[in-house]
């Protein structure tokens, strides 16, 4: 079966994020989006750990302890930038100063619930992070995630069975296969990967689907 | 003449009680006053309460100050990481107790002890597993969570420079909880990299009035 690479799926997020959005990218998966976004468009990137205006990763030899993202690694500061604490950096988030957060997602429900922080196994040891603050503070939350599980599941679920991150907090989903807004009327379908009809996406995925208006088949 | 600079790591821990609530700043490893850490440890105090964003990494800092059984609890939003093999062995066999906490809960409760805030309301968290047992409350339609202050003993945080005074500025993303925990723990521990002359530091860009800071050491680390 064919689907979206990686690349792809971080190219297809980038080109909806215009200029001038400020943006969470979060741990995983998403921060490839950061490599994709369009040289030309000025778009400024927030990191938790109190950073605006994050820059590319630097040039070996150029890394700075104390200059690290949320998922620890060194990145730069663009010209322009700004640092700031704890405090303010989540008042930006919960606050909805935040245009876009980009999540990974274990389940995310046609009601728009995210699940994307703990696995449910009674043996896991928890952590959470700023996951659910950015779900509930970000004005369009976007997931990206696989479309099934290693074994064939559909991760879009009716009800999340795995602990849920925030509650009707999901906007848009990109997966390897298709790229789905959440509405109150159910899920729509903005996009199919080339070669996959909708009935196929539609037997694959546990929920009802309906074509948007912009759908091209 | 008030001077708030203290000669030695040593000296600024030295009143640390058995059974201390400690908040220690940083965000993965930028910003963990690790020679404060190890002047705790040194010093012996045992049955801590740690507030920290993670809960330790490897085997040095706060990941030794829990592999020498010091702590009792740690208040933190991400204590698994790829290598929190310390904190996973205690947390297994039951000897380490665990409060997690959304981070942005985190930040905001550590600010609202500093800011003398009873409790606040948050979104964060409704409807998830760890705002179970709390108190909710429907605001202009949306649902909120209540939460409370932390508060502690003593922060031990690493700022880039401070004076007498105990204003201080901080270096890039190492700042991270600093300036919120110099505000809420009674007796607020910095050291620095440098300890500046009075007015050396533009008050336009103070990001921690000194009247948040107790003790300053100046620690000026190699690397």
């Amino acid at each position: 079966m064919i689907r979206y690479t990686r690349e792809q799926m971080a190219t297809r997020v980038a080109r909806d994020i215009p200029e001038g959005a400020y943006v969470n990218l979060g741990i995983g998966l998403p921060t490839m989006v950061a490599n994709f976004l369009p040289t030309e468009r000025e778009i400024f990137l927030h990191s938790e750990n109190g950073l605006l205006g994050m820059g590319p990763t630097p040039a070996p030899g150029f890394e700075d302890p104390d200059l690290i993202n949320a998922g620890k690694q060194p990145v730069t500061l663009l010209t322009g930038g700004a640092y700031f604490h704890h405090a303010d950096s989540f008042a930006m988030m919960r606050g909805g100063h935040l245009d876009i957060c980009v999540l990974g997602a274990f389940q995310v429900s046609v009601g728009g619930d995210l699940a994307n922080w703990h696995t449910g196994e009674p043996d896991a040891i928890p952590a959470v992070g700023g996951a659910m603050d950015l779900a509930i503070g970000a004005k369009n939350v976007y997931v990206m995630m696989d479309h099934l599980t290693k074994s064939g599941e559909s991760k879009i679920v009716a009800r999340c069975t795995y602990p849920v991150t925030g509650l009707s907090c999901v906007d848009r989903i990109y997966t390897d296969l298709a790229v789905i807004d959440i509405t109150s009327g159910g899920l729509r379908v903005v996009e199919i990967v080339g070669g996959l009809t909708f009935d196929e996406l539609q037997r694959m995925t546990g929920v009802p689907l309906a074509r948007s208006s912009a759908a091209a088949q | 003449m008030i001077d708030k600079t203290v000669r030695t790591a040593a000296a600024a821990v030295s009143d640390v009680r058995d059974g201390a609530s400690i908040m220690i700043g940083g965000f993965g490893t930028a910003g963990i006053p690790s020679e404060l850490i190890d002047a705790l440890i040194d010093q012996g105090a045992r049955d801590l309460t740690i507030v920290n964003n993670n809960a330790g990494n490897g085997e040095i800092g706060l990941a030794a100050l829990l592999k020498a059984k010091r702590v009792h609890k740690i208040i933190c939003s991400f204590p698994r990481q790829t290598d929190s093999h310390v904190f996973d062995a205690l947390y297994r066999a039951g000897e380490i107790e665990l409060e997690l906490v959304p981070q942005g809960n985190l930040a905001e409760r550590i600010r609202a002890a500093g800011a003398g805030i009873g409790a606040f309301f948050t979104p964060t968290g409704y409807g998830t597993l760890l705002a179970a047992g709390k108190e909710t409350r429907v605001i202009d339609g949306r649902n909120y969570v209540l939460e409370h202050p932390i508060h502690a003993d003593f922060a031990l945080i690493k700022a880039e420079r401070g004076d007498r005074w105990g204003n201080l500025v901080y270096r890039k993303t190492a700042r991270n909880f600093g300036p919120i925990m110099a505000s809420a723990a009674k007796c607020s521990i910095v050291q620095v990299r440098e300890i500046v002359p009075l007015g050396t530091l533009d008050p336009e860009v103070i990001v921690t009035p000194g009247i948040f800071v107790q003790r300053v050491v100046a620690i000026d680390n190699a690397e």
